[in-house]
């Protein structure tokens, strides 16, 4: 029997071959600018790796972010473009996001402090 | 990729029932929301390597001191190997997309190439793989020595020479006193190779890092290619043609898209800090 109460979402996602021309123009853009952050990081981690700097520094904390922020920016891209979450109704977005970065933030707090506290005491409890 | 998400829908209707107030498919959504626990997972892999790496900083050895190989050469060439291992998981996701937005159009040949183009970028990101993993169990030619401080120093001979040098992994630096060398060949351990028992590149637990975290998105990979190989027999064969639309490509290309996700932080974790 045909059942006319469900909507089927998926075909409301066609698309003809003019709106098809400038969905692939954006994936070329974001294939070549995932390529050259990628050639970026890995040129700067050949020049200024941990190797060729002095760690203790301000100059491996520097690198160190522009690392993370690089990296957040490809992930950025690549979900919101290639996983069309850009596209998706806000509060999808919002449901998968949200939670999910107060959580991982709150984790990462939690371990980089405990962390750097047995750092400081790994000597003396004898944990190395 | 418009579809019923763009278009503006009064509140009271979306949330009113009898529709997906998200406009989204059930097999989409679930996609989502299986994404989100795996990305859990490898969200706290990824954060447990940042403690172990941040309370063993002073001993915690140096990427490009211990993947610097590269297939058919042996030239010192730090990181270009997974470099070029990032970019053609990259492209296979490139691919995947359009192989998605020919979904969206209907066309079937469209969808059969680039479906076709992501496996075969898996399959080489896997082999890429496996000659990482066999080149890190192997270990360095001579093995590496455990130094006073706990740090590892891997002992190279030059070929013409024959001259010795120790490389600290931890700091980069070099030792090439003979006298030195001799005592530290006499007095010290000799650790050659890396598995879940030993690991000649410094503590345990890197080793030990690598294996999980690398092997369980390895897997992703392994699982991805096949379920890519299965859309793409389902494609040829006119499966969605007849459906009259492409959304099962969709799914699986939001699966492997997340797989291309999780390697841009292993990459910069485990590979770039």
């Amino acid at each position: 029997m045909e059942r006319d109460d469900i909507i089927e979402y998926s075909l409301h996602a066609h698309h003809d071959e003019e709106s098809g021309k400038k969905i692939r123009k954006k994936i070329y853009f974001v294939t070549a600018l995932l390529s050259i952050v990628t050639a970026i990081e890995v040129a700067m981690g050949i020049i200024w790796g941990k190797a060729h700097i002095d760690v203790d520094g301000m100059g491996w904390l520097t690198i160190k972010a522009i690392f993370i922020i690089l990296t957040l920016l490809k992930a950025g891209y690549i979900v919101m473009v290639f996983m069309h979450l850009g596209d998706e109704r806000k509060s999808l977005r919002n449901i998968i996001l949200v939670p999910y970065f107060l959580f991982i933030g709150y984790l990462l707090f939690i371990l980089l402090s405990e962390s750097s506290f047995i750092f400081q005491v790994k000597e003396f409890i004898g944990w190395v | 990729m418009a579809g019923e998400a763009t278009q503006a829908i009064d509140k009271a209707e979306l949330w009113g029932g009898g529709r997906s107030p998200f406009s989204v498919s059930y097999g989409k959504m679930m996609m989502w929301f299986f994404l989100i626990s795996d990305a859990l997972t490898f969200g706290g892999f990824l954060s447990a390597l940042a403690f172990a790496r941040h309370h063993l900083e002073d001993v915690w050895p140096v990427t490009e001191s211990i993947f610097f190989h590269f297939p058919f050469t042996h030239a010192h060439l730090p990181l270009l190997y997974v470099a070029l291992m990032t970019f053609i998981l990259i492209i296979s996701s490139v691919t995947m997309v359009l192989a998605v937005e020919a979904g969206h159009r209907m066309d079937q040949k469209a969808v059969v190439k680039w479906m076709a183009w992501t496996v075969v970028g898996g399959a080489i990101f896997l082999g890429s793989q496996a000659w990482e993993w066999s080149t890190f169990i192997s270990g360095s030619e001579h093995g590496a020595y455990v130094m006073a401080d706990g740090t590892m120093a891997r002992l190279d001979i030059d070929h013409h020479t024959h001259s010795e040098t120790l490389v600290n992994l931890h700091s980069g630096l070099e030792i090439t006193d003979q006298n030195v060398i001799d005592q530290i060949k006499e007095n010290n351990t000799l650790v050659k190779g890396a598995n879940l028992d030993r690991n000649e590149y410094g503590p345990q637990l890197y080793a030990n890092f690598f294996f999980f975290v690398t092997g369980f998105h390895g897997t992703h990979v392994l699982s991805g290619v096949i379920i890519n190989l299965l859309i793409l027999i389902r494609s040829a064969q006119g499966w969605y043609d007849k459906r009259g639309h492409y959304e099962m490509v969709e799914k699986v290309g939001l699966y492997w898209h997340f797989i291309d996700l999780v390697w841009v932080f292993v990459f910069t974790f485990f590979y770039l800090i």
